[in-house]
């Protein structure tokens, strides 16, 4: 059960992460277009972490609800991979992490749909048809901004130097990953990074970007041990009211 | 200031069989930005499941100031109508 | 409103073209882009429909602000969503005022260099959780007097566009007194977040109507055109009557000491709000007019690397398939 709730906890926080951070583009984006379809994905994220933590809540069996674990845990305690929780920056940046991300949701919701959990394998099939359309729009518009112009292709190159380190750490491998194998639950992430590297060099190459050389990754936020600097900010943003009036019901 | 994205009208068939319907407008880089763009515009509370798109400057337009030729003709033609026809009750329903 | 003291434009036009275009609306006919319309006409919507627009894109900012503050995932995304209907609204508000011959770019730019502007109430801040409660309830029901009527408007593509705003609307507002509903019935620290929005939100919610029917020099052409379709006063008596049931419900205080029950005419007595402030904030000096604009400045600046370059990429694909043909 401790790695199920585990499992369920890196599924919610990742969605819990990104939706948050996808959200901050609201009212701001480069185009009302993007403005309204940012918007939509950060729906569909709040949406996906809501059935997962809702799991994770009732897994644990401590009496938490979904909520609870998305505002009253800190730092230590999010499971989510360290490239969601760095901030923003610019519209690349943004773009380029949600389709480093949706290229190994997609085949990874995929595998999920397998899944001997009954429950895990319902929330797959849903968020898989999201991330199927994530996965589209992000993968055209970092072609389009690969593209474009000039500048818009040194800010997608600089976007993806940055992220590289971090994008290892979809496929890291644990008791937790082993444990949920083991159990017919899940796959090992590194069962699906050929799909994801087909997918990744073949837009990146369609972009007019270099995939960065380095193999080195990043580790630390899935097992919680050691987290960015960043997501202690976010987590003092959104969990402010939680915190200041402890059991307020809003 | 740089070239705004070109101005594209939006046609959805809703769920039920019936013809494409004009929506609205939005702007977009080209066809397929326009596609997407309408899918996230217009249809977030599960208004179609399919989506025309066609950029405005495109789209011929009957003149305003043909009206009546245009669409005169067709008044006095009343027995295009069911109605027209006088047909008795006892026939039944036709 | 969304539109406050948008001036009607004086118009030159050939009496017996104006009397034509006046019987048709009159008739009830909608008028369509490319018919004949006078310039007065077509100014004064433009400057109307512009406006509406602006006050949707800049009133994304006030509750954009507590996006990422929600108190729980259902709050974050109902807001969320909501916020994200403003951006619609504003996109197909822009769309209508384009038929009229102006460019979303070009209105972007009136915006932000002052040219045109938007509704005062934008100009006040969201201080607290309750203050997503007092706009949805007071802003967006404010917002929903004015627009219910404007369905009816006589240029087609705003009313059009009005029906599809009015429809989307109709769950701002509830979403908004939910909201209060749960701050009223939660702890004393929250009744009193509830109490001081309404305080602050109250005034700047009546002076959305703009100013009294008695200063208010440019209704009559207006609504004679059917662009305007109620006056500022009798928008505002609706408002009142229907908020203050809502707000005695909720146990909420409105902040008017001379607020009363008139037997008489069947309506509320009130009073009516500062319209220095009003002024003030109009004139460029409300609490945040620069801070809402500087935002929108940047958004734009921010965002203009990636609009070029996804107009460049599609010149080069379209070039591409050109060659390849």
């Amino acid at each position: 059960m401790k790695h199920l709730f585990e499992f369920l906890l890196r599924q919610g926080d990742n969605a819990l992460v990104l939706g948050h951070r996808t959200s901050e583009w609201c009212g701001v984006a480069p185009a009302l277009e993007e403005d309204i379809a940012l918007a939509n994905t950060a729906l569909d994220l709040i949406g996906q972490t809501q059935l997962w933590l809702g799991y994770a809540a009732e897994v644990e069996g401590k009496g938490r609800s979904a909520n609870d674990l998305a505002y009253l845990r800190d730092v230590y305690d999010f499971r989510n991979i360290l490239m969601l929780e760095v901030p923003n920056e610019d519209f690349g940046r943004t773009l380029m992490r949600q389709f480093l991300f949706d290229a190994f949701q997609v085949p990874w919701l995929t595998a999920l749909c397998g899944s001997s959990d009954k429950r895990v394998a319902d929330f797959s099939g849903k968020s898989l048809k999201e991330a199927n359309y994530h996965l589209d729009r992000s993968a055209e518009t970092v072609i389009a901004l690969g593209n474009g112009t000039e500048e818009s292709n040194t800010r997608m190159q600089a976007a993806l130097d940055y992220l590289w380190p971090y994008a290892g750490e979809l496929f890291g491998e644990d008791d937790t990953d082993q444990a949920m194998q083991a159990a017919g639950i899940a796959v090992l992430p590194a069962s699906i990074r050929n799909d994801w590297d087909t997918k990744v060099q073949g837009i990146l190459s369609d972009a007019s970007l270099r995939t960065p050389k380095s193999t080195f990754a990043h580790f630390g936020g899935r097992s919680g041990f050691r987290h960015t600097e960043h997501l202690g900010h976010m987590l003092a943003t959104m969990q402010i009211l939680q915190r200041s009036y402890p059991g307020a019901v809003w | 200031m740089s070239k705004e994205w070109p101005l594209w009208e939006v046609f959805i068939r809703g769920q039920h069989g019936m013809s494409h319907r004009h929506v609205g407008s939005l702007h977009a880089a080209d066809a397929e930005h326009a596609v997407k763009n309408a899918r996230d515009v217009y249809t977030r509370r599960n208004e179609g499941v399919s989506i025309w798109v066609i950029e405005a400057e495109k789209i011929t337009a009957s003149s305003p100031s043909e009206k009546g030729p245009m669409y005169d003709p067709a008044r006095d033609k009343v027995y295009r109508h069911p109605t027209f026809y006088d047909i008795p009750d006892e026939v039944g329903k036709m | 409103m969304y539109a406050q003291m948008v001036k009607s434009e004086a118009t030159k036009d050939d009496p017996e073209q104006l009397a034509a275009f006046q019987a048709r609306i009159d008739a009830g006919e909608k008028i369509e882009p490319k018919d004949w319309m006078p310039e007065g006409y077509r100014k004064t919507l433009i400057r109307q429909v512009g406006q509406h627009a602006h006050s949707e894109i800049v009133g994304q900012l006030p509750e954009g602000n507590w996006i990422t503050r929600a108190p729980t995932l259902e709050r974050k995304a109902n807001l969320l969503a909501k916020v994200q209907d403003e951006a619609g609204h504003g996109l197909y508000l822009y769309c209508a005022a384009e038929t009229l011959g102006v460019s979303r770019d070009e209105m972007t730019q009136m915006l932000l260099d002052g040219r045109m502007k938007y509704s005062s109430i934008f100009n006040y801040p969201t201080l607290t959780w309750a203050d997503m409660g007092a706009v949805g309830w007071l802003v967006d029901g404010a917002a929903i007097m004015n627009q219910v009527p404007l369905q009816r408007t006589s240029y087609g593509p705003y009313a059009r566009a009005m029906v599809r705003v009015c429809k989307e609307e109709s769950f701002h507002q509830r979403q908004g007194f939910h909201i209060m509903m749960a701050m009223v019935k939660g702890t004393a620290e929250q009744k009193r977040m509830a109490q001081d929005a309404l305080n602050r939100f109250w005034y700047p919610a009546l002076m959305m109507f703009g100013p009294s029917d008695k200063d208010s020099v440019h209704s009559s052409q207006s609504m004679a055109w059917k662009i305007k379709m109620n006056t500022n006063d009798e928008l505002r008596q609706k408002f009142v009557d229907e908020t203050v049931p809502q707000a005695e419900y909720l146990g909420l205080t409105i902040p008017d000491e001379d607020l009363t029950w008139n037997e008489e005419n069947g309506q509320y007595d009130f009073t009516e709000p500062d319209w220095n402030e009003f002024f003030d904030v109009i004139s460029g000096n409300g609490p945040c007019n620069v801070d809402r604009l500087s935002a929108r400045q940047k958004a734009w600046d921010d965002g203009a690397w990636v609009r070029d370059a996804m107009n460049a990429h599609a010149e080069k694909k379209a070039a591409r398939k050109l060659a390849a043909e």
